[in-house]
């Protein structure tokens, strides 16, 4: 689960401008039902189906989960669809932060409403400073990544408004916790 | 103080006396919509959320309206169909549109204002999109997720940030041939895809007057793909003619000051529009058709919430009575009632479909989602190979109709007509002034 304070380390997978939904997950795998535990997983094998040919592998074949942890792209990641099934893919591949110069709005709402992946924003367009296969480290509370692989670091934008919601877990966490919904018995 | 429609209808949902952009605000939901493809989702998270036995919010205020994966043989499609309607059954949903009964529509967004469910000054919440559609009568309507969604159905509520406004005021006189899809492609291809990200679309001015309901449809359906957050209109005497003929609930209209504050204001002369696509593989690549005669087509496709209305055919009908098609040209009406429409609405004595038929396209197929989204692999009009396709849909996204390698052309229905008898790229004004 996404933690405002938290390090995530891993390695990167990068990807550009406009990556839309139905690259992060194809419309023919929306017959997967995400509350549904064996179609989550299903769901994590699919991610990033929809890539034209000639990138790299994000799951590999027969297999449910990424070998990277984080996501670095440029602007407007997640244009297009309301499919909550976006983030939840990459969340159930392994991605524990998508790392964008820019998100579209409704796929920045769903990673943070689901607690599925940390959307973070960075200061400068990063799609260019890390290759996949680098290995990257965030520090959410200084706002920095550092491409250790490369040795420079990079400014991140703080969550502002929604980081309460992210330290919750999520919306029905927040909810509960400012009691705007009741508490589980 | 002065305030926008959009900032005007938040804040009385959310039962104060103002609000501003980037507030953030718990508001009342009117409606919460959602279909075969994220309903099973928001009721699972329903379910995990508020238990097994919690009750809906509302049962008057949801409607599920089954559209995507409909004329399909995969199975977990029809599982999905058949969790809808467990849990409609369970909770007495009133508005649940089943297939395979008299009561299944087709597409949502067309659906839920024929069936009354839109009106003027209302929130609109559904788990798809092209919500924002609904803006074209004076609602707030914009699209979540399932887990924003379970929420709703649990509460009513939900927490939004407050959108700024971008204002788009069109006047003058549209020229023949060039229609509600040219603009909205227009604009796109302006501020491009993340042009309005987290904003307001409102449209205003002399020729979104002249337009009818369904072409503003087109227009507010198309506000995601800038990255809208909400497209939306004010209501007027057709607005409200349209709404009353469709439902008796009581509404209050909503309409935003004159001397709002906005975030940007873009003014068009929209006779000097003209007919275009937006080529592969973004909907802001705007081009004139004109300057893509070159480009040879393999497919034409007529449907979705954006181009498969009635008043859609009835364009493309004028256009291809009396002419010929020399490319496959798929017709998927959005619901049952535009279908119907097809044979009862007539051009010289012609219906739609006779016309449709003479022309030599595809038998009309069944209303629902079908190949805008691709879809399941037996969907009809699904692209399996590298064709290349001019669409009335409004998304080009690789992939985005089933193939990776298929090429897809965004236009308006008369483009779409004209490049379907020339098979190619085709100004529509060519023909019509033959
Ligand atoms: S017609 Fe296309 S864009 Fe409209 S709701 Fe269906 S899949 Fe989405």
């Amino acid at each position: 689960m996404a933690s405002t304070s938290k390090i995530i380390k891993g390695s990167v997978y990068v990807v550009e401008d406009n990556i839309d939904t139905d690259q992060i997950i194809p419309a023919k795998f929306l017959n997967l039902v995400p509350t549904i535990p064996d179609e989550y997983a299903k769901l994590g094998s699919h991610a990033m189906a929809g890539l034209p040919e000639g990138h790299p592998a994000f799951v590999p074949e027969g297999t449910d989960k990424s070998p990277y942890a984080i996501m670095v792209a440029g602007r407007n990641f997640g244009c297009g669809s309301s499919r909550e099934h976006a983030p939840i893919c990459l969340g159930a591949a392994g991605i524990q932060a998508v790392v964008a110069e820019s998100y579209a709005r409704i796929f920045f709402r769903n990673a943070v409403a689901t607690g599925e992946v940390f959307p973070v924003e960075s200061k400068v367009r990063l799609c260019e400073a890390f290759k996949t296969g680098d290995v990257a480290e965030i520090d959410m509370a200084a706002n920095s990544i550092k491409n250790v692989t490369s040795g420079e670091s990079y400014e991140l934008i703080p969550p502002g408004a929604v980081a309460p919601v992210i330290e919750a877990g999520g919306i029905f966490g927040y909810a509960r916790e400012t009691g705007m919904i009741k508490q589980r018995d | 103080m002065a305030a926008t429609i959009t900032e005007k209808i938040l804040a009385r949902a959310a039962g104060q006396e103002h609000v501003a952009p980037g507030d953030n605000i718990w508001i009342d939901v009117d409606i919460l919509l959602t279909h075969d493809v994220c309903g099973p989702g928001t009721i699972g998270v329903f379910k995990r959320e508020f238990g097994d036995d919690a009750r809906v919010w509302d049962a008057d205020k949801i409607a599920i309206i089954p559209d995507h994966y409909i004329y399909t043989a995969d199975t977990k499609a029809h599982r999905n169909i058949d969790t809808l309607r467990d849990f409609a059954r369970a909770q007495q949903l009133p508005y649940f549109y089943d297939p395979g009964t008299a009561s299944y529509k087709g597409v949502c967004h067309v659906a839920l204002p024929e069936a009354g469910h839109v009106r003027p000054g209302e929130v609109i919440l559904g788990t798809d999109s092209h919500t924002c559609t609904h803006g074209a009568l004076g609602a707030f309507a914009t699209g979540i997720g399932n887990t924003d969604a379970g929420f709703v159905m649990g509460t009513g509520k939900l927490l939004v940030k407050v959108p700024k406004t971008l204002r788009f005021v069109l006047d003058g006189e549209l020229p023949e041939g060039v229609v509600a899809k040219d603009i909205i492609l227009r604009i796109i291809g302006d501020i491009g895809v993340d042009g309005a990200t987290y904003c307001a679309m409102e449209f205003c001015g002399s020729a979104i007057d002249a337009l009818s309901i369904e072409e503003r449809m087109t227009i507010c359906n198309m506000a995601i793909e800038a990255g809208g957050k909400n497209g939306i209109i004010a209501p007027d005497e057709k607005t409200l003619a349209y709404i009353k003929s469709r439902t008796d609930r009581p509404f209050t209209p909503v309409y935003g000051d004159a001397d709002a504050a906005v975030e940007a204001e873009y003014r068009y002369d929209v006779s000097t529009f003209v007919p275009c696509v937006a080529e592969p593989h973004l909907p802001s690549r705007y081009v004139p058709a004109a300057e893509r005669e070159a480009v040879k087509l393999d497919r034409a496709y007529i449907g979705s919430c954006t181009g498969g209305k009635l008043t859609d055919f009835i364009m493309a009908a004028q256009f291809l009575k009396g002419r010929k098609v020399t490319i496959d040209t798929f017709l998927v009406p959005a619901t049952v009632e535009v279908a119907e429409g097809l044979i009862t609405e007539t051009i010289d004595g012609m219906s739609l479909v006779e016309i449709f038929a003479a022309a030599g396209c595809l038998d009309v197929a069944p209303p629902s989602c079908a190949a805008c989204l691709g879809g399941p692999e037996d969907t009809f009009g699904h692209a399996h190979g590298s064709e290349v396709v001019i669409s009335t849909t409004n998304r080009n996204f690789i992939g985005r109709m089933g193939s990776k390698q298929a090429s897809i052309y965004l236009a308006s229905p008369l483009t779409v007509a004209a490049s379907a008898v020339a098979g190619h790229i085709a100004d529509p004004r060519d023909l019509l002034s033959s």
